[in-house]
């Protein structure tokens, strides 16, 4: 399982982590908080998450394919003018909901363009640099300590599974219908046991390099106003946009 | 499956990030306090684990598939508190790392899948294994317990939905749909979630937090023959009513601060029912989701920066639970 | 003597006893290697050895200091213990905070401590390495980079559980020149006979969660029915080299 992460030497890639979070989480609250009403606010939110694209030289279509994630939202999204209540009004012989029109496309614009800002943040920030921008935004360090013994882990106990999963194939093991999850389970089961058990000898290996409970900080880098600066171009942008409209 | 942004108002959203982040900061110090030093790497692999085990798809029937929560498993395994942990870590990261769930609806993600699922499956696995203290009973409560927690969470989704959701769809509905599929999906979830249960059981009981009770004294053998018997490292069932307690109450914050936003809120449904002319009006609102905006002011304040105002003021409150506990846990 | 361990028994959480009753001492600059069955209780010694595990029964000594909890700090100072997977020793996200984290618990800061981290990668030969995480690394630079990890807290004693396991011959022989360098007292955990003979001079078999057997290598690996007895065997093709002077 690799991140979203694409290496590059962009001024986007190079901005401190601290100052991109806020700015996409700011952003977000604010395509949040728009009226579903005014569509150019949202025609412009996203043009300029596009041009944050451009100068990140992140591909479009790369961001375009992850924003399938969304995809069972999408369907739900759909789905609402069918089942919506209130007034409703045909469009091609078919009766929709007008309320439940409007919930679609409020759905659907801010879900796009909150997917696409995160997707713009992880390509663009290595998880390691994440984890230390949100340090430096003063998250509890237990949280991000746990979360960078996650990162870390993770590759290694996907693998685990995958193994796991062909040592089942190999022996003729197809899964079908849940009464074949209790097999599943004791793979889960098996993998929970390694995982724990692995917990326990990283624990002790910190141990035995004198860990007495809290991580040395080795690094601390505070980021310099003018990346401050150009990072909040993206949030006020929107909430120019949002005020003027 | 994770909720991305735009489904709820911002107020709801912001709510549920308050809630959750007073959650989390009580996670944080109980865990800490049973883990100790060992908290970061094993809350950290069991995250990976969730991680991992959520990706494992379950064949429910032909062609559909469900795959696992794993809260209430989680609960089971490595006890309430540091479950809540893991999973929000794991919902954290996939929203940050994998754009995966809104960065706005994080709260309302951590609230239905770390939250609920936890609170709602430990106390029910207490109930059942409170009547019978064997391996049976840890079983079946498991079960039970999973089982009952992902149609709650899927009620509660509906509640907030209801409350503050941003589509009109009639009450009955939402509640008939949420809750009638996810009894289905919470079978699985029971049925995975006890095997994987009592296959731990029966390789490493000790590992099974909420099976510790079954935990046998240590016997030593030495080079000349003595037996030294250890104590065992058996407790009391603690009561259950700090527990109780401490679900309801943060079942009334919950409810009170999405119900404070939520009932102002001018979206969803009672909106939809009353509101017929709703096209004309609504051009008007600076900030859709804001009771404050249904008049352009309140108290002669402009709508957006009333609005502006609550958000902060909502923020503020959620910094300053996590400021206080960061000055705890670094202390 | 520089570690001392007597009587010492210990059981698993879960019930298992794996240790019943082991006395072992070794010197200073002595290399010992520790030999056994899988499932003797290698692992579970060794963890005895800078207190993460502790004694159910017994006691165990570093440099006269008892290992106690008043004692810990020092006494992982000076007893660098690699572990068998380097994936557990590997957790920090790159190679450098990974080779820092010991030295910057011990308290070292700034300079120091780049020097310290450079110093200790340069004697395994992964300098290059420096900004890499480690699960980007092959096997055998992980292997490297464990031990670096403890070099970097520069130890009297260094504790080794299978070091060559999973190495191909260069770099099990690349691993053999760098702890033929350092001048420190081993404990070395092996199933690999021919790297015990190469590298230690004194043998120990542990069977059973027992001292089976303690004396020189060369003696103890040309004793086949013992070895037999323990589950142990020597490649195919190959012979203890019989001791100078005696043809
Ligand atoms: N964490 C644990 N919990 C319970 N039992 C354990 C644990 N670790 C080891 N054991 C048991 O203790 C005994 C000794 O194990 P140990 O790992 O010390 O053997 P070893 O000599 O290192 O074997 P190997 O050569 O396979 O590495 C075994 O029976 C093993 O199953
Ligand atoms: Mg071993």
């Amino acid at each position: 399982m690799k991140g979203l992460y694409r290496p590059g030497d962009s001024p986007i890639h190079r901005l401190a982590p601290q100052c991109k979070l806020v700015a996409v989480v700011l952003f977000a609250v604010v395509v949040v908080a728009t009226p579903r009403e005014r569509f150019w606010a949202f025609f412009l939110y996203a043009l300029t998450l596009a041009a944050v694209t451009l100068l990140a030289r992140v591909p479009v279509g790369y961001v375009l394919k992850r924003l399938a994630v969304e995809l069972p939202f999408v369907v739900f999204a759909l789905a609402i003018p069918f089942i919506g209540v209130g007034e409703r009004i045909d469009v091609m012989g078919v009766s929709l909901s007008v309320a439940g029109l409007w919930a679609a496309w409020n759905i659907l614009a801010k879900a796009t363009l909150g997917v696409a800002a995160s997707i713009l943040l992880a390509a663009t920030t290595e998880p390691r640099a994440l984890l230390l921008g949100a340090q430096r935004l003063r998250v509890p360090q237990l949280l991000i300590q746990i979360a960078t013994f996650m990162l870390r882990y993770l590759e290694v106990i996907l693998d685990e599974m995958r193994r796991m999963k062909v040592a089942r194939e190999s022996r003729g093991f197809t899964p079908r219908d849940l009464r074949q999850a209790p097999v599943l389970a004791k793979s889960a089961g098996a993998l929970f046991i390694r995982s724990y058990e692995r917990g326990e000898r990283v624990h002790l290996a910190m141990l035995s390099r004198g860990y007495t409970g809290t991580m040395p900080t080795l690094r601390d880098d505070r980021a310099p106003k003018a990346q401050w600066a150009m990072a909040a171009v993206l949030p006020v942008v929107a909430s120019a946009v949002l005020f003027v409209s | 499956m994770h909720v991305p942004d735009g489904f709820f108002t911002a107020p709801v959203a912001i709510g549920a990030g308050v809630v959750a982040a007073a959650a989390v900061a009580v996670s944080l110090k109980r865990a800490k306090s049973e883990l100790d030093d060992r908290t970061a790497p094993m809350a950290g692999l069991v995250a990976a684990f969730i991680f991992a085990v959520q990706m494992l798809n379950f064949p429910i029937a032909a062609g559909t598939s469900g795959h696992l929560l794993g809260g209430a498993l989680a609960a089971i395994l490595v006890g309430p508190y540091t479950a809540v942990l893991c999973v929000s870590v794991v919902l954290a990261v996939q929203g940050f790392f994998f754009a995966d769930g809104g960065l706005t609806a994080l709260g309302i993600n951590i609230v239905l899948m770390a939250i609920i699922p936890s609170a709602i499956g430990w106390g029910i696995f207490q109930l059942v294994t409170r009547v019978a203290r064997n391996r049976a009973s840890v079983i079946a409560g498991s079960f039970v317990a999973a089982l009952i927690s992902v149609p709650i969470a899927a009620l509660t989704f509906a509640v907030l939905f209801v409350l503050g959701g941003t589509a009109p769809i009639e009450t009955g509905a939402v509640f008939a749909a949420m809750g009638g599929v996810h009894v289905l999906v919470g079978i699985g979830e029971g049925l995975i979630t006890a095997v994987t249960v009592s296959s731990v059981l029966a390789v490493r009981p000790d590992l099974v937090y909420g099976a510790r009770f079954l935990t046998k004294p240590l016997v030593l053998k030495t080079a000349t023959g003595e037996q030294v018997v250890e104590p065992a490292r058996q407790e009391a069932p603690k009561p259950l009513r700090p527990f109780l307690v401490g679900s309801v109450a943060v079942a009334l914050v919950l409810a009170g601060i999405v119900s404070f936003f939520a009932s102002s809120s001018p979206d969803g449904l009672e909106r939809v029912a009353e509101d017929e002319g709703f096209l004309g009006a609504a051009t008007d609102h600076a900030f859709g989701g804001f009771a404050l905006a249904d008049y352009g002011d309140v108290g002669g304040i402009p709508v957006g920066i009333a609005g502006v105002i609550g958000v902060v003021i909502t923020l503020l409150v959620g910094g300053a639970i996590l400021w206080s506990v960061r000055q705890k846990t670094a202390a | 003597m520089t570690l001392d361990v007597r009587d010492l028994a210990y059981a698993y959480p879960d019930g298992t006893q794996a240790l019943f009753g082991v006395t072992l001492s070794i010197a200073r600059g002595e290399r010992v290697a520790l030999l056994g069955p899988n499932g003797a209780g290698k692992t579970t010694l060794v963890m005895h050895l800078n207190g993460i595990l502790t004694p159910g029964h017994g006691e165990v000594r570093v440099a006269g200091l008892p290992v106690t909890k008043e004692n810990l700090k020092e006494v992982r100072r000076r007893v660098g213990l690699i572990f068998q997977d380097p994936d557990d020793q590997l957790f920090m996200p790159t190679v450098r905070e990974d080779v820092a984290f010991g030295p910057a618990n011990m308290g070292l800061r700034g300079d120091d401590l780049d020097r310290a981290v450079v110093t200790a990668l340069e004697k395994v030969g992964m300098a290059d390495a420096i900004d890499r995480p480690p699960h980007h690394l092959s096997f055998g630079q992980r292997r490297r980079v464990a031990v670096a990890t403890v070099l970097a807290m520069d130890p009297e004693i260094l504790v080794l559980d299978e070091p060559s396991s999973n190495l191909d011959p260069a770099s099990r022989r690349e691993l053999a020149e760098i702890l033929k360098s350092l001048d420190v007292t081993v404990l070395m955990v092996t199933h690999d006979l021919p790297y015990a003979m190469e590298l230690c001079e004194r043998s120990v078999i542990l069977s059973g969660g027992v001292i089976a057997a303690d004396g020189p290598t060369r003696e103890i690996l040309a004793d086949g029915d013992l070895l037999a007895e323990h589950r142990l065997e020597l490649p195919y093709g190959f012979a203890v080299p019989s001791p100078p002077g005696r043809g």
